[in-house]
């Protein structure tokens, strides 16, 4: 049995359809979500979706953070940004990922919420890079 | 009665006015089509925020640990309004009305002993609220020269907005701007950003309860501002979108206006040209009966 998933960002409807198998970059660790997942709300750091049909990777793309809602018959992910894996630049990854660690740099040390969002984009550029190596 | 030859001049004008405002109604029209796109291409991620908010802020709202963004700061002294208007002009009552409004509010605000702060997007709004209220301005922003709007944009904006909010500058923040009702209907609307009005009737269609990776108030810190991102998206978008409408609707009117004018012209033309006609007859004539 198919689970219906759905990738959207904030500009529009990237990806609609019915795979078997997803695997999110949820913030503790990856996650793959066949049907039947309990309902939840994950959080995503900046990774690669992997979308599985007949068992085999069809699919990839890269996000730099979200969320996703898993139901039992459907997955719905708000990507902030994604886009397919072989389009990811790694220019781009690593213009951010030397921004990210500058902002980490100059952010003040006591300011937890600061400090935990520039390294969080941190982790998203790396992803990035990795991305676009791959 | 004017000469035949400045008769002839001002029709030639308003016959040039009025090919500038139909091409003008013909662009914004374009325009509209591709605004109008990207506002739909937009609410998927918007319903989907709404429903996870639901879902999120209910079990949390009551909490005291409850991130500002969702509360607020507790009091309500310092006023944030974010008046959202065009980069041009040409559009009928468009920008004007969101000034309108904005000041209104400003007043009523003062008028209750609370601060005022204003955060103008868009040229227009900066140049109509600056006239009075510029004392009360802290910034503003606008996309002149730009093609599109995208959400960077919008994300910028939010940030803004938060870290102001960190920084205990203000209190609550308000979003003024036009909402896209119709092409010809566009209603100054005012919104509350923060604290975030949550959406009604608890966990609407939660028929699961959900479980939360990680923790519901990690997730809220980071849904929150996204959420805020969106809704000022939303509001950058339908501006756009209205502002199209509206100089299509203030365009489609001056085109008219202009074909009015072009007729009376041409008629009091006429008139004066058969006047002419007539006196040189009786010239003629009575010179003949002279002889």
């Amino acid at each position: 049995m198919p689970v219906e998933l759905e990738i959207v960002s904030p500009e529009k409807l990237l990806l609609s359809r019915p795979v078997e198998m997803v695997v999110l970059p949820a913030y503790e660790g990856e996650m793959g979500v066949l049907q039947g997942h309990s309902p939840m709300i994950v959080l995503l750091r900046g990774g690669m979706i992997r979308l599985y049909d007949g068992g085999q990777v069809k699919e990839q793309l890269y996000v730099s953070g979200g969320f996703a809602e898993v139901t039992p018959e459907r997955v719905t992910v708000l990507a902030t940004e994604a886009t397919p894996a072989a389009d990811v630049s790694r220019a781009e990854g690593e213009k951010r990922l030397a921004a990210a660690e500058a902002d980490y740099a100059a952010a003040d040390k006591s300011d937890v919420v600061l400090l935990d969002a520039a390294m969080d984009r941190i982790q998203s550029a790396r992803a990035m890079v990795e991305a676009a190596a791959a | 009665m004017p000469s035949l030859k400045s008769l002839r001049v001002r029709i030639n004008s308003v016959k040039s006015t009025q090919k500038i405002t139909s091409a003008m109604k013909m662009v914004a029209a374009s325009k509209l089509r591709r605004a109008q796109t990207q506002a739909e291409a937009a609410r998927p991620y918007a319903q989907r925020m709404a429903r996870m908010m639901a879902s999120l802020g209910a079990s949390v709202a009551g909490s005291p640990t409850a991130p500002k963004l969702l509360v607020g700061t507790g009091s309500d002294k310092v006023h944030l309004l974010v008046a959202v208007a065009g980069d041009r002009g040409l559009a009928g009552a468009f920008n004007s009305n969101v000034g309108r409004m904005a000041r209104g509010l400003a007043r009523q605000l003062e008028a209750e002993g609370k601060t005022v702060k204003i955060l103008a997007i868009g040229r227009k709004s900066r140049d109509y609220l600056r006239r009075e209220l510029a004392s009360r301005m802290v910034g503003d922003v606008n996309f002149v020269g730009r093609k599109s709007i995208g959400f960077a944009d919008a994300e910028a904006i939010a940030n803004r907005i938060v870290g102001m909010l960190h920084a205990g500058e203000f209190d609550v923040c308000t979003v003024i701007y036009n909402r896209f009702q119709s092409v010809i209907a566009q209603i100054p609307t005012e919104m509350r950003l923060i604290p975030a009005p949550l959406p009604e009737g608890n966990e609407a269609g939660g028929s699961a309860s959900y479980e939360f990776e990680p923790d519901e108030e990690t997730m809220l810190a980071r849904l929150l501002p996204q959420n805020l991102a969106i809704q000022i998206y939303r509001a950058l978008l339908e501006t756009n979108a209205g502002f199209f409408g509206s100089q299509m609707t203030a365009m489609d009117n001056a085109t008219r206006n202009a074909g009015d004018m072009i007729k009376r012209l041409t008629q009091n033309y006429n008139r004066a040209r058969q006047a002419n006609i007539t006196r040189e007859l009786i010239e003629i004539i009575s010179g003949a009966e002279a002889v």
